[in-house]
């Protein structure tokens, strides 16, 4: 078990959250008979559920800096409702509008951000406040209309790798980019192993690696086979390579950047923060700001899914993304969480909806079942907390952890009261 | 009240054989515990010897079944489930974080969760009465009405007293009373207990202050590894601090300060007429007129009661992080620099540890790595991207040089105890490479042994050639390793001391008045 904890890094929670996925997966999978892992209804998922995970991506950095976001949803509808228009009246290219788009984001993330990390208002009552104005923007500049956007704008919601070199029998771009990710992986971990190794650290036995790169590299190859063999014309789309992208990107800079570090230690401790130099206005400017693009683009994507922009896009959003994000292992006092949980947590209330969709479970059921695996996540998360214990696997190894050291971790401190540990871990 | 010592049994509380698990760790291993009647019963230990946990498991913090062992209280085997049972049968802990609300007023919390009713309604009238009865035994001048936010910790600490006074306590457990008062309110609550011991009450109190100890304990039962090792006497063994030290630490130390020939050099740090007002308070100094300089390998002890700036002068230096700065120059090596962030204090060279380490030093959710490199991250990244493998290598070479006592350094800050903690702090601010260190309480809440160790590394750092300020409430402290003092009352400079020339009574006179040393 304890190996086995080692395989996903030791991030119980995050194995956890990975376990859930896959379970969930092979459950629907077979409740489905077989309907669930089809190249189209893979495609479907990612296409109609990536500007949430998108979303996801920024708001877990806020989450961490101990914040949140309320208003992405209006903010994407009214960059969508902007660019549609600009396209349309202006006749201005769709890489205008998109550079458009991401602008009109900074700027509103700038407005956001100020209030929030310079006048000192709660991001709460600031997102709040945005989300009425912003939807108020959408209608007013929109006219409450229906406003369609041209095929190659559409490109960005809808579009898939095209169809390049010889006939496999594959989509060869697709192709190419699942081999390259797995490439990618084998390399990245086996280098890191090794310069772990060269440290002195302790690294996980050969056999350890090796397996987890097989069910990494395994899960990515099933996948391009997946969108490599879906009905012609469709391939990857569009939407999941820059979510790929911006997966990439953001989780190296949470984990490895010197910003990233900062928004962790302001959500964590900003008094600390602030005596160890870090400027944590900045930081939180940075972190609303970024949030505000993201939802612009999110919802050029969606537009571009959606052929027009409307009045009632992203609607209810902010709650989709906010419950990935602590599905995800997030803490709601700030500090913890994490880019990749985050799109776990995305995925598996993603494939929960399609799941139950497929199964033919109405719409009310649905939100109930979903309400309930919020909760529950979350709940049974806290109370393991509570207990002393990190999380449903934390319990299940806590055994193997004796063994690790002289001193014991799980030993009472003296000046660190229980209040104060489940306080600070709720 | 009276009616307490009239009691024939001797014993009132008797702890035996207590055990407590935790999983992979025997917190408490047959502890026993023997307490008389109206008597003030010290308990000493280092930290994480299993103090606290014995008084959760007296509280019934850890219910009944959760220990083995059996608690003996006015001569009936007990069985705690809660808190609230355990108030009910008379034994009230009062936390070292105090319980209170501080939007409330004085009175809503002495009688919250017992608020006297009539039919059902709150009877603030008699709440009122009572209050002032209460206040008026722990010797309380202050209108019921009050918001608990308004009063300071001292204060505080008397209407948590008074809270257990109204649920008619008969075992008062204290931990750690005194660790955040200053010398006065202290001593009034020492006052207070042997007032409350005078009307038959018992007292158990926790607390690393040994000549606080020394001074009202009638008996002294020390911890050690989570076993009970003895139980002193003190008037009938002569108990003093020295010997409840070896008790502690299981042998005797022969020196608290290690060995240190200062090799003081040239002047190299000044402050001059420092003036910096309340973050708040419109009309407020908090330091008024304040000069001082450091010399380089010096160690420099800033004595004062609390409250009385040292904090906010040292803070407000630091790259103005407290208060609203006014007036001052800050000189170094010779020319003046302005450090208007925390970021600019860094880069020129000062760094600061806080004297809370919890709220203010440590991000607990982070690791022993991440919190080594969290204040020099520059250092060991290249265009803004972290080295993951220099972090580990640099948490390393400090882990051991500090010598840390962790697993490893990917182990969580939160479970350190106090003393790590503080070396993982220290190594934070020696990894940034400052000219300056000032050091604001370093040994607060740390044991003895600890203590020793991180005296050691101050040395060290003058040895180097570092100035180094020690702020501390504890004059013995100060007097053992500072080069030399200067006293701080009320937000101002009231002298400076050499070590030959400081004793407790010359510094405590200085602390207590506005008289400049040069006029006395």
């Amino acid at each position: 078990m304890n190996a086995l904890k080692k395989l996903f890094g030791g991030n119980t929670r995050q194995f956890g959250m990975i376990f859930a996925l896959v379970a969930l997966i092979v459950f629907f999978q077979i409740a489905t008979d077989g309907r669930t892992l089809t190249p189209g209804n893979v495609i479907n998922l990612f296409n109609g559920n990536s500007y949430i995970l998108i979303l996801a991506i920024g708001m877990v950095l806020v989450i961490i800096a101990g914040h949140i976001d309320l208003s992405v949803g209006s903010i994407a509808a009214f960059v969508g409702v902007t660019v549609a228009l600009a396209i349309r009246d202006w006749g201005i290219p769709w890489y205008a509008g998109v550079l458009l788009g991401l602008a009109l984001g900074a700027l509103i993330g700038a407005w956001q951000g100020w209030w929030v990390a310079y006048v000192g208002i709660p991001a709460f009552i600031v997102t709040l406040a945005g989300m009425l104005l912003f939807r108020g923007f959408n209608q007013f500049v929109g006219k409450s209309n229906t406003i369609p956007v041209p095929a190659d704008f559409q490109y960005l919601g809808s579009g898939y790798l095209p169809e390049v070199g010889p006939n496999t029998g594959f989509n060869n771009l697709t192709l190419l980019l699942g081999i390259a990710a797995a490439a990618f992986v084998v390399v990245g971990e086996l280098r890191s192993r090794a310069r772990a190794k060269a440290l002195g650290a302790e690294v996980p036995e050969m056999w350890v690696t090796a397996l987890k790169l097989v069910l990494i590299c395994g899960a990515i190859l099933y996948a391009t086979y997946l969108f490599a063999t879906g009905r012609p014309g469709t391939s990857f789309p569009i939407p999941g390579l820059i979510l790929a992208v911006l997966v990439l990107i953001y989780g190296f800079i949470s984990s490895r950047t010197v910003l990233g570090r900062h928004v962790y230690a302001v959500g964590g401790n900003r008094h600390a923060a602030e005596l160890s130099g870090v400027q944590s206005k900045k930081v939180n400017f940075l972190v609303m700001m970024n949030m505000s693009i993201l939802a612009g683009l999110a919802g050029m994507i969606f537009v571009g899914r959606s052929t027009a922009s409307g009045p009632f896009d992203g609607v209810g959003w902010e709650l989709d993304a906010i419950a990935a994000v602590f599905i995800g292992g997030a803490a709601v006092t700030g500090g913890v969480g994490t880019v990749v949980g985050s799109i776990i947590g995305g995925l598996v209330m993603a494939v929960l909806n399609n799941g139950l969709q497929l199964l033919g479970v109405g719409a009310d059921l649905t939100q109930i079942i979903k309400g309930l695996v919020l909760l529950i996540a979350v709940a049974f998360d806290v109370y393991n907390k509570s207990q002393g214990k990190k999380s449903i696997i934390g319990l299940l190894t806590q055994n193997f952890n004796r063994r690790q050291g002289p001193s014991n971790p799980n030993q009472p401190d003296e000046t660190t009261s229980t209040k104060e540990a489940i306080a600070r871990e709720a | 009240m009276t009616s307490q010592t009239t009691q024939t049994e001797p014993i009132i509380l008797e702890m035996r054989s207590i055990t407590k698990e935790f999983p992979g760790v025997k917190a408490l291993d047959n502890v026993s515990l023997r307490v008389k009647a109206a008597e003030i019963h010290a308990i000493c230990g280092e930290n994480g010897a299993g103090k606290s946990t014995l008084m959760k498991v007296l509280s019934g913090v850890y219910p009944y079944g959760s220990y083995d062992g059996d608690i003996v209280y006015q001569g009936q085997v007990q069985q705690f489930k809660d808190i609230r049972a355990s108030e009910h049968a008379g034994i009230v802990i009062i936390h070292q974080e105090l319980a209170l609300i501080p939007e409330l007023s004085i009175m809503e919390n002495i009688f919250l969760g017992n608020e006297p009713t009539k039919r059902g309604v709150i009877n603030w009238a008699e709440a009122r009465l009572r209050s002032l009865d209460l206040l008026a035994r722990v010797g309380l001048r202050e209108d019921p009405d009050t918001p608990i936010k308004e009063i300071g910790v001292g204060k505080q600490q008397l209407v948590e007293i008074a809270k257990a006074l109204n649920k008619s306590v008969k075992i008062l457990i204290l931990d750690e009373p005194t660790a955040a008062l200053n010398e006065s309110d202290s001593q009034h609550l020492l006052d207070l207990m042997l007032g409350l011991k005078a009307k038959g009450i018992t007292s158990i109190i926790i607390s690393h202050k040994l000549n606080e100890i020394e001074q009202i304990a009638d008996s002294i039962t020390i911890i050690r590894d989570g076993k009970s090792i003895e139980t002193l006497n003190v008037k009938a063994d002569g108990v003093d601090e020295d010997r409840i030290i070896k008790g502690m630490v299981g042998r005797t130390l022969e020196s608290r300060f290690p060995d240190h020939t200062p090799n003081i050099g040239e002047v190299f740090f000044e402050v001059k007429d420092w003036t910096v007002g309340h973050p708040n308070v419109a009309d407020r100094l908090v330091c008024k007129d304040s000069s001082f300089f450091v010399r380089r390998g010096e160690i420099v002890g800033f004595a004062g009661l609390m409250g009385a700036g040292r904090t906010e002068l040292a803070r407000s230096v630091f790259g103005r992080s407290y208060g609203r700065f006014i007036d001052g120059h800050i000189y170094k090596d010779g020319k003046e620099i302005t450090l208007k962030s925390v970021r600019q204090a860094i880069d020129a060279g000062l760094g600061y540890v806080t004297e809370d380490r919890k709220s203010l030093g440590l991000n607990l959710l982070d690791d022993i790595k991440t919190t080594t490199v969290a204040a020099n991250l520059r250092k060991i990244s290249h265009n803004s991207v972290v080295d993951l493998n220099q972090e580990f290598t640099v948490a390393e070479q400090y882990r051991k040089s500090l010598r840390t006592k962790t697993p490893s350094v990917e182990e969580g800050v939160a479970k350190l105890s106090g003393g790590n903690q503080q070396k993982v702090v220290l190594a934070k601010w020696m990894f940034t490479d400052p000219d300056l260190l000032i050091l604001d309480e370093p040994t607060r809440g740390i044991d003895v042994g600890a203590k020793y160790e991180i005296y050691g590394i101050i040395q060290q750092l003058a040895n180097q050639g570092k100035g180094v300020i020690v702020i501390s409430s504890e004059l013995p402290e100060l007097l053992g390793l500072s080069d030399r003092i200067y006293t701080i009352f009320e937000g101002a400079i009231t002298g400076v001391l050499n070590k030959d020339e400081a004793s407790q009574e010359s510094l405590m006179k200085l602390m207590t008045s506005a008289r400049k040393a040069d006029a006395a």
